[in-house]
């Protein structure tokens, strides 16, 4: 009996808290969400329109200022350094993390956790603590120029990428060992018996297993990479060799600013980022919280 | 009398099986043929080579730079050894560093008085069952997505001295002349500041909510039938509950306060008014005139920092893991 009329009671109470979180909790979303949607507004405006009636107005809607984004900022070329690097070092530390945590989970009973701790803590590390003997690292490593033009690694794609793979095989090991560290044992015991390989048991038994957590470290890796400015910045030096973030500098000129120019390019280097977001979600969140509710 | 002895003996059964599991593994891998063995070394030994090659090395070796005096250009047979020259000129001779370190610390504050909080509350009011708690939530952590580079050129279209909005707003409400709040050196560093929270706000939320979802429901139920009310549950049963995230979320935001940079670097390459360590170390570096030794020292402080940090981190989340 008084379980029936308790909820019911407490609910009709509760009714006033309920509206006034919902109005807190709107207004906030609102003021939250408003410097993206402010950015895309003035993407759409004219310049001489909010230069003649100022930015508290409204009209002189259009599209050109993507058009000119796209063209005066050459993001054609800045979207394919983007991808150059985003999508080798995503693979690469999805499938380098995966052979060490396998190991680790598997194979090193000893080593494991110190192993993980090394790998663990470079990804936390502040990156401006080791550049100068990386950059100098990068200028004696000699390359052939079919690999990169500048005859080193400096300066070069494939340098930035080796620095992001480095940087995230930590993180990715530590989730992806606490993945396969859950798994059956008896699974990698029944493909031993089988006869299979050591790389087999990876290959074909571990690694199918581990997608979901594959798939939230990939959209995770993909927005962390994509949106790196630092390390492009210290170890590239040609302009055409710059990914989509260091792009929108161009847009911004030295003694006057189009701020509508400059919105659509940043709409436009946002793009990506928040096409990988909404469809993904659901493991962009999970990934982010991979390491933490472990903790 | 014979019951201590029947009640210690099974306890001290266990450990032998334990002692023995090594030597098991050990004949296992024995068991392994040589291609085997091979691939188990390459799969750890390349990523290990990795980290090992373009991480911790270099980090060694910025230590041992961080003694000497260094132009960079020059071959290693020019690097001088001075011992810790550069940390007293650090100390004393070099204007920007006292601001850096002071900023980096308001930096710090700020990130654990507001978006710290207000993530922990809005994780709190969306930890249930609510309409449009999924949209609310979403809206949130948008801004995690966006690089911290994009964030700095978003809200320069509010923080603009002659095109932004606030400026466009107050020119409306009073007739003031207009502020520079990314160049006033005296407000920019609180303007960055409102920027860099809006990121990390969400990012926290985040971290609660997976958090919250974690706390046992009984624990609340129980608080609920002693007659506690919300607050009283949160403060009492839930936020205790939470100590493993909490140790994350105080880790996270103390090593996002130190590696805070490509805001800064947007703005203004951290100057007038808004210097950090990480910005200080890049200019000296890579700027014109690269003084390798003495930003190596600089970069060594905020090192040692973030590895007091980073060994709690690893710590907690290893014993995690090890459960």
């Amino acid at each position: 009996m008084t379980a029936t009329t308790l909820p019911a009671r407490r609910r009709r109470r509760i009714r006033p808290a309920r509206a006034a979180l919902h109005a807190f909790l709107l207004i906030t979303a609102l003021a939250w969400f408003f410097p993206v949607l402010w950015a895309v507004i003035n993407s759409l405006r004219d310049y001489d329109y909010t230069t003649v009636h100022g930015y508290l107005s409204l009209g002189g809607f259009t599209l050109d200022n993507y058009a000119n984004a796209w063209t005066q900022g050459e993001m054609p070329v800045y979207f394919a350094n983007s991808l150059l690097i985003t999508v080798p070092a995503v693979v690469l530390t999805l499938f380098l993390s995966s052979c060490a945590a396998f190991v680790l989970s598997n194979y090193s009973r000893r080593f494991n956790l110190l192993m993980l701790a090394v790998f663990l803590a470079a990804n936390l590390l502040p990156p401006q603590a080791l550049l100068v003997p990386l950059f100098r690292l990068y200028t004696s490593i000699r390359l052939p120029y079919w690999i990169s033009e500048s005859g080193s690694l400096y300066d070069s794609h494939m340098g930035v990428v080796l620095i992001h793979v480095a940087f995230q095989i930590g993180f990715c090991t530590f989730v992806l060992s606490n993945f396969m560290k859950a798994m059956p044992t008896s699974l990698l015991e029944a493909a031993r018996v089988d006869g299979a390989s050591v790389f087999q048991q990876y290959w074909k038994v571990v690694l199918p297993l581990c997608r979901p957590s594959l798939a939230a470290l990939a959209t995770l890796l993909v927005t962390w990479i994509y949106n790196d400015f630092f390390w492009a910045l210290a170890l590239l030096s040609s302009g055409d060799k710059m990914p989509i973030t260091t792009a929108l500098q161009n847009l911004q000129g030295a003694f006057f600013v189009d701020y509508n120019l400059l919105s659509a390019g940043s709409v436009i280097v946002a793009l990506p980022t928040l096409i990988v977001f909404f469809l993904l979600q659901r493991h962009f969140v999970a990934g982010l919280t991979l390491g933490a509710s472990k903790g | 009398m014979a019951t201590p002895g029947t009640t210690a003996a099974p306890p001290a059964a266990p450990p032998p099986p334990d002692r023995r599991r090594p030597p098991r593994g050990r004949r296992t891998t024995l068991r392994y043929g040589r291609r085997d063995r091979i691939s188990l070394a390459l799969m750890l030994g390349v990523p290990a080579f990795l980290v090992i090659g373009l991480v911790w090395l270099p980090a060694a070796a910025t230590v041992l730079l961080s003694f000497t005096r260094w132009d960079g250009i020059g071959g290693l047979e020019t690097i001088e050894w001075i011992g810790t020259q550069n940390y007293t000129d650090a100390y004393t001779l070099y204007p920007p560093f006292e601001p850096a370190l002071r900023n980096n610390l308001v930096w710090l504050l700020f990130l654990f008085a507001v978006p710290t909080v207000l993530g922990m509350f809005f994780a709190v009011l969306l930890d249930r069952e609510l309409r449009g708690g999924p949209v609310y939530q979403s809206v949130f952590y948008l801004p995690v997505v966006l690089s911290l580079a994009l964030t700095g050129f978003i809200w320069q279209l509010i923080y603009s001295s002659d095109q932004g909005l606030l400026n466009a707003f107050l020119a409306l409400v009073s007739d003031r002349p207009p502020v520079d709040w990314f160049g006033d050196p005296d407000i920019n560093l609180y303007a960055v500041l409102v920027a860099a929270g809006w990121k990390h706000t969400g990012y926290i939320m985040l971290l609660y909510l997976a958090g919250l979802k974690a706390v046992d429901p009984s624990l609340r139920e129980a608080a609920a039938i002693d007659g506690a009310g919300p607050v009283r549950t949160f403060t009492s049963v839930v936020f205790p509950a939470l100590l493993p995230i909490n140790v994350v979320v105080v880790v996270v935001t103390v090593i996002d306060a130190l590696r805070a940079f490509d805001l800064v670097w947007i703005i203004n390459r951290g100057r007038n008014g808004l210097e950090l360590i990480s910005a200080l170390v890049t200019s000296n570096v890579i700027g014109e005139a690269s003084r390798v030794g003495f930003g190596s020292a600089l970069a060594v402080i905020m090192l040692a920092f973030s590895l007091v940090f980073i060994a709690i981190y690893v710590s907690t989340v290893l014993r995690g893991a090890q459960r």
